[in-house]
């Protein structure tokens, strides 16, 4: 059996009970539940952007262990609503994907234009790519594909899928349609009276 | 050189009398500002009357420990002032602890240096000197620590998602709150910085003013005036650099987190 590389032991995000979970390199497990479930409180005490009780793993280190932002960096969190802090976008990314762009249909000169001309759905693919150009081992997202098309939700979970089989991610994905779910990932889980409840796959 | 002309009661009272006037007049307008005006008014009146009367005793006395006292009082109401002005404050002791360490640093050194450095009078604590040094002080340094913080704990509050985004993207507390403690820390230092600019040509300073109706030459007055407008803005922008500098690093925890349960509940 081969190390996971992200593991969480009796994770304690408040909302549930503590949550035991490993994700190998190159696989993503999906995880749904109603909203006010915890799936975000989760993701953030994994991301450790809240107080939390338990402790998170990645390739075997602690994250106590290492400083925060460069847990962070390595443990990537995407929200549904992306935020902006600079005019351009280019400001925003320390280099260009541009193949990453490409495959979410975004055109290369998107990178100088202002953040304020674009639409909520551009944002948000550029929110991701923002992300990715950081190279982080593990991504943890939280409805990524909430104000996008389904086109451009395709796109979406497709270049997901391409990094985390061509780098080997780890990608923890929370949605609340399971169809999506049963789509992009290997294991998926249901938020069911405060636990984590295996589903059949697909 | 002339004396200055001493003020009677009567005096006084003709300089209320127009209050009064503009109390009743805002009364009739329904302004909603009549009873803080009355209020402030003769809080003023009271507070600047005893003062005088400690102020008396003080310079008879010429004593160290009355003018470490008054001034130790002084400093704890402006660090409160400071707490008390901003719209979330951090809460509990830290909070007033940083504001006061901040006043502490921005007036207290400041007239500290002017007495011992620069002015030199015998004895380098002679309450007709510190008194009147320290106060002004601190009255303006507060403003600027208060302004400054105020900024800064508003804009992380309104912020929060920015700031969280920006941590996400692996960024470390200083990067992801480095744009608003620079804001908050310019907009400190900007009134005085505005007030130096129109100093003699729009405004006269009240300092320079008051020593001049008391009889001192103009250019002793000025020499005073530019001493205090000095210290003022060497004592506003450390003072709120530090203020700013130590209430942002308390706005994340030792996990880097974003900490706005720290701040105090606006509307107290």
């Amino acid at each position: 059996m081969t190390e996971a590389l992200l593991e969480l032991k009796a994770v304690d995000c408040g909302v549930l009970d503590p949550v035991d979970l490993s994700v190998q390199g190159g696989e993503c497990v999906g995880i749904s539940g109603p909203s006010g479930s915890g799936k975000t409180r989760l993701l953030r005490a994994v991301a450790d952007l809240d107080p939390h009780g338990g402790e998170c793993y990645l390739d075997g280190g602690a994250c106590s262990a290492r400083p925060a932002h460069d847990w962070r960096r390595r443990v990537s969190l995407l929200t549904a609503d992306s935020r902006w802090w600079a005019d351009t976008v280019a400001e925003h990314f320390p280099e260009t994907d541009a193949a990453a762009l490409a495959a979410l249909d975004l055109a290369p000169g998107v990178m100088e234009a202002e953040v304020a001309r674009l639409s909520t759905g551009q944002r948000q693919r550029l929110a991701l790519v923002r992300l990715l150009v950081r190279q982080p081992r593990v991504l943890l997202l939280d409805e990524p594909t909430a104000n996008l098309d389904a086109d451009n939700q395709a796109r979406v979970e497709e270049l997901v899928g391409n990094r985390q089989a061509a780098h080997g991610l780890a990608v923890v994905w929370v949605s609340h349609d399971p169809r999506q779910l049963q789509r992009v990932a290997q294991h998926c889980y249901r938020i069911q009276d405060r636990r984590l409840v295996a589903e059949a796959p697909a | 050189m002339t004396t200055l002309i001493s003020l009677s009661p009567l005096d006084l009272a003709l300089a209320a009398v127009l209050v009064a006037g503009l109390a009743g007049a805002a009364w009739a307008a329904r302004l909603d500002v009549t009873r803080p005006l009355v209020i402030s008014a003769a809080r003023m009146g009271i507070q600047l009357a005893l003062l005088g009367l400690v102020l008396d005793k003080i310079f008879a006395l010429a004593s160290l420990h009355w003018v470490a006292l008054m001034s130790l009082v002084m400093l704890l109401v402006a660090g409160r002032e400071v707490s008390v002005r901003q719209k979330r404050a951090l809460a509990g002791p830290r909070g007033f602890a940083v504001s006061t360490g901040s006043m502490f640093v921005s007036s207290f050194a400041m007239a500290l240096f002017a007495l011992v450095v620069v002015v030199q009078p015998q004895p380098w604590f002679q309450p007709q000197y510190a008194i009147p040094l320290l106060g002004m002080l601190l009255g303006n340094t507060m403003n600027g620590v208060a302004l400054s913080l105020d900024r800064l704990t508003t804009a992380a509050w309104d912020q929060r998602e920015v700031i969280e985004s920006r941590l996400m993207l692996g960024e470390t507390w200083s990067e992801a709150i480095g744009d608003l403690r620079r804001q908050a820390m310019r907009s400190g230092m900007i009134p005085i910085i505005n007030a130096m600019a129109a100093a003699g040509v729009v405004s006269l300073p009240g300092m320079m003013t008051g020593q001049i109706l008391a009889g001192a030459p103009p250019v002793e007055a000025v020499k005073y005036q530019v001493l205090i407008m000095l210290l003022i803005m060497a004592g506003t922008g450390f003072g709120t650099l530090l203020a700013v500098w130590l209430t942002a690093a308390r706005l994340f925890d030792r996990r880097e987190r974003l900490r706005l349960d720290r701040l105090r509940k606006a509307g107290r």
